[in-house]
């Protein structure tokens, strides 16, 4: 009905927080102004999930993106990094729709299991990613390589967010 | 600042409220030092130097390894450091990887408005 008084209500771009709970645990956490049955969807719908998992800025491309969504389904995500290629695989081990998702990564015997809530208050949507890795030293391994891997690029990465922010009109 | 650190802060700066930890830490800025080193500098009991180091390495800012008998005491500000870097990487990777949501989600809500099939929560 309404659409044009919302649509002036600029949503603000929420904080996202990481935080190392123990030796073997992540903890990444970021608000969305969205019901969490969309938030949702972002997460398990292929088409939707390949649009933000990985941003232009990270000079990365994602080849390809299969995910079956359900209790013992797999998924594979297969990525392009310069002349090299990578993949991530692994099951889902728990689907409850609009509220929780839990997955193993299977691309070493070193993988973590992950798992994410979604809680809505007000229309809003608190996500928490939850890393669990087998050892110290395999959490330590993963994100020294995520933020190598990610690290070249990332001095461009304010910039092109600015620029991205700026040709799409984002808030 | 990143979250996680908080703890690691409150636990700086007690350590530092000592005179004592204070040099400890500005002499290991010169070289590494045994607690034997350390206590002879500042007059001290070896059982009174350990309890220092313990509190400076509980805090993240001192290292310590035990070499044969001696054990050996280093600076550990650069690992806090690399520590701090590394959680701040990894946040913004993230981040930026949110951003994009965010934009998917706006994408999403604005689909069901003009769908008319809005449901009211």
């Amino acid at each position: 009905m309404d659409a044009r008084r919302e649509s002036e209500v600029a949503p603000m771009k929420n904080r996202t927080t990481v935080e190392r709970k123990s030796e073997r645990e992540l903890v990444v956490t970021r608000t969305f102004n969205g019901p969490a049955r969309l938030v949702f969807e972002a997460w398990t719908k292929p088409e939707l999930f390949r649009q933000w998992w990985v941003p232009k800025s990270m000079g990365m491309s994602l080849l390809s993106c299969e995910m079956d969504v359900r209790v013992g389904g797999r998924y594979r995500l297969e990525f392009a990094h310069g002349d090299s290629q990578s993949a991530f695989f692994g099951t889902y081990k728990e689907v409850t729709p609009h509220s929780r998702l839990v997955w193993t990564n299977e691309e070493s015997d070193e993988g973590s299991v992950t798992t994410v809530t979604f809680a809505e208050k007000g229309g809003k949507t608190l996500l928490v990613m939850h890393e669990l890795y087998p050892s110290k030293e395999a959490l330590d391994a993963a994100g020294t390589g995520a933020a190598d891997a990610m690290g070249e690029t990332f001095e461009q990465l304010d910039e092109l967010l600015v620029t991205l922010g700026a040709s799409v009109g984002r808030p | 600042m990143v979250q996680y650190s908080r703890t690691r802060f409150d636990a700086s700066f007690a350590a530092l409220s000592d005179v004592t930890r204070r040099g400890v830490l500005e002499q290991l800025g010169r070289a590494d030092a045994s607690i034997t080193d350390l206590a002879e500098k500042f007059d001290m009991t070896l059982t009174g130097m350990k309890k220092h180091v313990g509190v400076l390495e509980q805090a993240g800012l001192v290292t310590t390894e035990k070499v044969g008998r001696v054990r050996t005491c280093k600076l550990g500000l650069r690992r806090l450091e690399e520590e701090a870097a590394w959680i701040e990487r990894y946040r913004q990777l993230w981040d930026a990887r949110f951003d994009e949501l965010d934009r998917v989600v706006e994408e999403l809500k604005r689909k069901e408005k003009v769908d008319g099939r809005k449901k009211r929560e």
